[in-house]
């Protein structure tokens, strides 16, 4: 008998380390013994783990097992080791080759009677094992269209435990991933469908182009929900370096799609009666992600954004401004990537009338209303529009415009400001940090005159400052212009003016 | 006498027969007290050896070694104990052994010895 090993992944938020499992067999009464900090789900394995060998027609070694999980610092959870410590188990006993089980991953929780049933976190879990230049991967059959998605390394899928030590013995019985599925495209709503609101429209084409927050505030019943989900319509789509890590983020969430990849940006409406935990992540122990980063490279879509709780609201400042959050629990901090684009949509009022002027709130509720959007959290969203009722159902004259003929403008503003940017790591207008801004893309005095009066007489903030300047870079590049003039400047300073809202 | 302690009483012959023919000298079977029983006790060459024989018919319910638990353990140390106060026992170093028995009807009795078992 003997000493054998077998490699897993731990997961930590999205980011994995390969855990190396050492089972050694002999000396002393029959009993499994596990260590190296694993958690309930995990030593609960050893009975799993056993029953699932004997079931698939193998014999347990009728010994002491001891059974090391290294680094034995790193904390380790869930039933994602399964198939490792069996296979170590099987090998230490002889029953196995060792050989075989070298550079080799092993992912996965076993059933009882031996099936390989399919675990969270699996794309993340491949990713970590191609960083650590693991050359094999075996995955539950169930993973097996979410592991298609890592290249660069041999991965197979297999649905019984029988089935894996076969092809540890060389027989060729464990499915390949087939070529990763057609992409498919979400139905998307069409921008044609919202009648009028020119100045909402605008300001959503702003937003998508530049990636600048957006508050749309107005009566029930004048499309803001409907303008909203149409964001989803002009985005890009995500490249395949963000659509992986968002592929992660879901896979830890165990919400990962079955199609798997989707480059379609996501769109996340929680609805206002969310916590805390589910807006930016928690849960205990070990944190988990969020609704921020579930929102990742997409929209975050806030509707009745003064009904959510206010400390739930301010929850979001951190994250709008460095693009990712930090989760400290018991057993250590996790870093989740939320680079969302936030839209809030709002009633003026609690009463909302179609027409202001028929509004019956005390000035005191309706001051009070708005006023649970904090001033913190106003002064990070970019663009502020108002809309207004529907006067005519039939619109006479030009037809409303269509997504694609708005998406081509949003499609070659991003293409210019990603051309100015991509030397410097940048996407598009709302992710270039506002000294980088003013330093080396600095505008004439001429130009910046309007934000240098909104900051004097205090109706801007510096933030504020740097956040117009963003978006006078995208209307800029909506116009094709080279730099932004006065004109575009004038205009970022019309969107953020706080009396919209 | 009951079927189980019938089962019991067989496997613990196979027992010290298999222990006897080892060189181990059985100084008491069954030794009872207040606290429970010792199965077997024996020394071997300078040491005294506390053997708990645990005898199985089949393995439907696990091997028999599994069924010695951590309360087991404890319990027989305390009897061990006691057994060298009963007896005036010095001091010696003591060794626990379990013997599994595995008599399955109609087959040769299968015997596995874990020396220094706890």
């Amino acid at each position: 008998m003997g000493l054998a090993r077998a490699w897993a992944v731990a997961l930590r938020g999205v980011e994995g380390h390969v855990v190396e499992i050492e089972a050694d067999i002999g000396g002393g009464l029959p009993g499994v013994h596990l260590v190296g900090l694993p958690d309930a789900a995990l030593q609960e394995s050893r009975d799993r783990v056993r029953a699932a060998v004997v079931n698939s027609g193998r014999t347990w070694p009728n010994e002491r097992v001891v059974l090391a999980l290294s680094p034995a610092t790193l904390r380790k959870t869930g039933s994602g080791f399964d198939l490792a410590l069996a296979c170590g188990v099987l090998a230490a006993a002889g029953t196995v080759e060792q050989r075989a089980l070298e550079g080799t991953v092993l992912v996965g929780e076993l059933a009882l009677d031996g099936r390989l049933r399919a675990v969270r976190g699996v794309l993340p879990c491949l990713l970590a094992a191609r960083a650590a230049g693991v050359r094999r991967v075996v995955v539950p059959e169930d993973a097996l269209t979410e592991a298609a998605l890592v290249d660069g390394i041999d991965v197979y899928g297999a649905a019984t435990l029988g089935q894996v030590l076969a092809w540890f013995e060389g027989a060729p019985v464990l499915a390949r991933p087939c070529a990763p599925p057609a992409l498919a495209a979400a139905p998307l709503h069409d921008l044609a469908d919202v009648v009028g609101q020119d100045d909402a429209r605008r300001a959503l084409e702003v937003a998508a182009a530049g990636g600048h927050h957006l508050l749309l505030v107005g009566p029930p019943g004048t499309g803001k929900t409907m303008l909203a989900q149409r964001i989803a319509g002009l985005l890009p789509e995500l490249s395949s370096e963000e659509a992986l890590a968002l592929a992660a983020i879901r896979s830890v969430a165990g919400v990962l799609p079955a199609e798997g990849l989707t480059r379609t940006p996501p769109f996340v409406a929680p609805h206002h009666s969310t916590s805390m935990a589910a807006l930016v992540g928690g849960g205990s122990g070990l944190a988990r992600p969020g609704a921020v980063s579930l929102a990742h490279r997409g929209t975050l879509f806030m509707d009745e954004a003064p009904e959510f709780k206010s400390h739930v609201l301010d929850a979001l400042r951190t994250p709008l401004e460095e693009g990712e959050v930090r989760l400290a629990r018991a057993e250590g901090t996790v870093r989740y990537p939320a680079r969302f684009q936030l839209v809030l949509a709002a009633n003026p009022c609690p009463c909302a009338p179609a027409h202001d002027r028929d509004c019956v709130c005390p000035s005191l509720v309706r001051r009070r209303y708005l006023g649970r959007l904090s001033g913190p959290l106003l002064d990070r969203v970019d663009l502020r529009a108002r809309m207004y009722p529907v006067t005519a159902l039939s619109v006479v004259g030009v037809p409303a415009e269509d997504t694609a003929t708005v998406r081509a403008r949003v499609t070659a503003a991003r293409a210019a400001a990603a051309d100015r940017w991509t030397a410097y790591g940048w996407r598009c207008n709302g992710d270039v940090p506002g000294p980088a801004l003013r330093a080396h893309f600095a505008l004439p005095a001429p130009v910046v005159r309007p934000l240098d009066a909104g900051l004097r007489s205090g109706e801007l903030t510096a933030r504020g400052a740097d956040r117009a300047l963003r978006v006078a870079w995208t209307l800029a590049d909506l116009q094709g212009l080279a730099r932004p003039d006065r004109d575009s400047v004038e205009q970022a300073l019309y969107f953020r003016d706080r009396r919209a809202a | 006498m009951a079927a189980k302690d019938e089962l019991g009483r067989r496997g613990e012959d196979e027992a010290v027969r298999y222990l006897e023919q080892r060189g181990l000298v059985v100084l008491s079977r069954n030794w009872r007290c207040r606290d429970g029983e010792l199965d077997v006790v024996a020394v071997d060459g300078d040491r005294l050896v506390v053997v708990e024989v645990k005898t199985r018919s089949g393995t439907r319910f696990g091997e028999p070694a599994e069924a010695v638990t951590a309360r087991k353990i404890a319990r027989i140390r305390r009897l061990a104990q006691a057994w060298l106060t009963a007896h005036h026992v010095r001091w010696c170093g003591v060794r626990f052994d379990v013997v599994a028995v595995l008599m399955e009807p109609d087959r040769p009795a299968t015997l596995q010895h874990y020396e220094a078992a706890f």
